[in-house]
């Protein structure tokens, strides 16, 4: 789950990470009033969950309330990557005389936790890993010992910070890896921190995304999920345990399993046709999980035919066909719809499906085949 | 010959009491594996499955009077690290953690306190493994496979079902089948399984199913160049997954252009492994 940009900064200033001054608004009005309190010269930065803000001119300075206003009203009017804006946050304007980035994210490959630093904030830290991957300075944190304070002012030296900010570069640091750990994020970023005219840290900027597994714990986060930003369809795959993701074709797939899933996606592809849909109706998948899973595909009205693969295993295709019956009767869809049934009680599974008008298949590439015909047709 | 469990497995269930504890059980027994003993805080004393399994309050209550020395996990999310540090703490040298949506910090610290006893872990978010007419530990249904000469490890749990049942079509059947998981931190990765496979006087040939996400496949392809003599025939699920989006595997997801289908199946070929178009061509290149 992604953070907004002031959502993440007010977390970080829980952990006395110093932030500007600032607050969110959602109409220009309101931006002007903000401004007018915070003295007038403001950044207004666009919340939306997608990176490039600043290049699509989502981040603009205004010197003064009024002009805030007008900078409000242009950006709260925009469209960044496909996200309509829906608010700002306004914050005080920073003199700054640096820019650093400082980071912490999992490092699959050496499964840990990993503090990385570079004297070229400001900039995708990805671009900086591309062209000058020597810049980013990185520690490795041992899970069960902890950001050691040696670490933090290893890597203060690393990115040749001046010696009289080290003790609070090392107080963020500490703030940054507790506000990892306790929220269970799997990247918490400042991009940039800067070095204040004031001879001074501050977050000017701040990334969070948290570990969907670990909401659970974490109730006050899980309700900070802005649900505009997502497709309302994987909201609502969300509600019912499905897990679901739009994508742009016309043959929308229902199948049990991710990495079957995924297979049915390629396999579709591979045949000439478009994917219209990742989605893991799961094990056991029953007919009110079956028929939420039906109506989401449908909703998509690119959707010109439907693909249902199913390896029972555990789950039983006669379960699954009973499922897809139920949710025949209650969504009545008018697109051909292709079915494969494989492994444990599959035989049975066909002949409940049998008088249900369905194109069936025996093999993955025969029913990625037929999709891709029914959906031609 | 097999890698990690045959018919001396003695296997622990944790979580034994609950519908897939119980449900899994009934099928690992049905099998022929040597279930010893199940846990269950609260109901030591009892037995379950008709007087089958005895249950115990603690694994390490369960580990003397049994002498179990696998165990296979089926608690929820929340309480499945405090399991797998319970097992390990008992002295069980393999752990399979079936378990899905385990916290990814709570799977790092698990990691290394595990890597600092040398206790193995299978999983956690995985299918557990299977060697055909020996012993099940975990769910995999057991009707699938046929004994054989192909070892087997993947990332996936259905997608697994499909290589092993096209196999089976044509007559080719496995040593043993090792899921290890779809999450982005877990105990025992492709290198191990290849490793084992490739010491495994019975294994002749390996399959490898891998997805998108990390970089776990082109390792195991430099692994591949470097030790293996047996030929590997691979696939890797998610060529039209667009980036940046979990699908449904917590470690399935392409992060800052990294982690996709084609770097990987680029690597393995590289690496003189053939990657197959769709799980259906795999038995064909394994001729």
């Amino acid at each position: 789950m992604k953070l907004h940009e002031y959502q993440s900064k007010q977390i970080f200033s829980k952990y006395g990470i110093p932030i500007p001054k600032g607050r969110v608004a959602a109409t220009a009005t309101e931006a002007r009033r903000i401004a007018k309190e915070l003295g007038g010269r403001v950044v207004v930065k666009s919340q939306v969950l997608v990176g490039g803000r600043g290049k699509a001119g989502g981040i603009r300075l205004a010197k003064s309330a009024k002009e805030a206003e007008e900078v409000a009203t242009q950006i709260l009017g925009m469209e960044i990557k496909g996200l309509p804006v829906r608010k700002v946050l306004i914050d005080q304007a920073a003199n700054i005389e640096q820019e650093i980035y400082l980071g912490i994210t999992n490092d699959r490959a050496a499964r840990r936790p990993v503090l990385m630093a570079s004297a070229a904030g400001g900039v995708e830290i990805e671009e900086v890993a591309r062209t000058n991957p020597e810049k980013i300075i990185k520690v490795h944190i041992d899970p069960l010992l902890g950001l050691r304070d040696y670490q933090a002012r290893d890597i203060a030296i690393g990115i040749d910070l001046p010696k009289e900010y080290w003790k609070q570069f090392g107080d963020i640091c500490r703030g940054l890896w507790r506000a990892y750990m306790e929220c269970d994020a799997t990247l918490a970023e400042i991009n940039p921190l800067v070095i204040l005219k004031e001879k001074s840290l501050m977050a000017l900027d701040g990334k969070m995304l948290l570990d969907d597994n670990a909401l659970f714990r974490h109730p006050d986060l899980a309700e900070m999920r802005d649900v505009d930003e997502e497709a309302a369809a994987e909201t609502e795959a969300r509600k019912y345990g499905l897990s679901f993701i739009k994508l742009d074709g016309n043959i929308g797939c229902m199948v049990n399993g991710a990495g079957l899933a995924m297979t049915t996606m390629d396999i579709v592809k591979l045949f000439g046709g478009e994917p219209a849909n990742f989605l893991d109706i799961g094990g056991g998948a029953g007919a009110d999980k079956v028929a939420a899973a039906m109506r989401i595909i449908l909703s998509d009205k690119n959707v010109k035919a439907i693909l249902f693969n199913v390896f029972g295993g555990i789950t039983r295709c006669d379960e699954v066909a009973k499922g897809i019956l139920a949710a025949l009767k209650e969504v009545k869809p008018t697109i051909p719809m292709v079915v494969r049934l494989v492994g444990t009680n599959a035989e049975e599974g066909r002949k409940l499906l049998a008088d249900a008008h369905m194109i069936t298949a025996e093999t993955l590439a025969d029913a990625a085949k037929k999709s891709v015909a029914a959906a031609k047709a | 010959m097999s890698i990690l469990v045959d018919k001396n497995t003695r296997l622990l269930v944790q979580g034994i009491t609950g519908n897939e504890g119980l449900f899994h059980t009934q099928q690992m027994l049905a099998y022929g594996t040597k279930v010893v003993a199940g846990t269950r805080p609260g109901k030591g004393g009892e037995w379950v499955l008709d007087g089958k399994v005895p249950v115990f309050d603690s694994c390490k209550a369960a580990v003397e009077a049994t002498g179990a020395n696998a165990s296979i996990i089926f608690v929820a999310a929340a309480f499945a690290p405090d399991a797998i540090f319970e097992a390990a703490d008992a002295g069980i040298p393999f752990i399979v953690c079936i378990t899905e949506g385990v916290p990814v910090q709570d799977m790092m610290r698990v990691r290394e306190y595990l890597d600092q006893k040398q206790v193995r872990l299978l999983g956690p978010n995985c299918p557990g493994l299977l060697t055909p007419g020996e012993a099940k530990v975990g769910i995999i249904p057991g009707n699938i496979a046929i004994p054989g000469n192909v070892g087997v490890v993947s990332r996936s749990g259905t997608l697994t079902y499909e290589v092993l049942y096209a196999l089976k079509l044509v007559g080719m059947g496995a040593t043993t089948c090792v899921g290890i998981g779809g999450d982005p931190i877990n105990g025992t990765n492709f290198i191990d399984c290849l490793s084992m496979f490739e010491d495994d006087p019975r294994t002749e040939k390996v399959v490898m199913i891998g997805e998108i996400g990390g970089t776990d496949e082109e390792k195991a392809a430099q692994f591949i160049a470097s030790k293996m003599t047996k030929p590997v025939v691979s696939f890797i699920a998610g060529q039209t997954a667009p980036p940046g989006k979990r699908m449904g595997h917590a470690g399935a997801i392409i992060e800052g252009g990294a982690g996709t289908a084609a770097e990987k199946v680029k690597a393995l070929e590289a690496a003189g492994v053939k990657v197959a178009k769709h799980p259906e061509e795999i038995p064909s290149l394994l001729k």
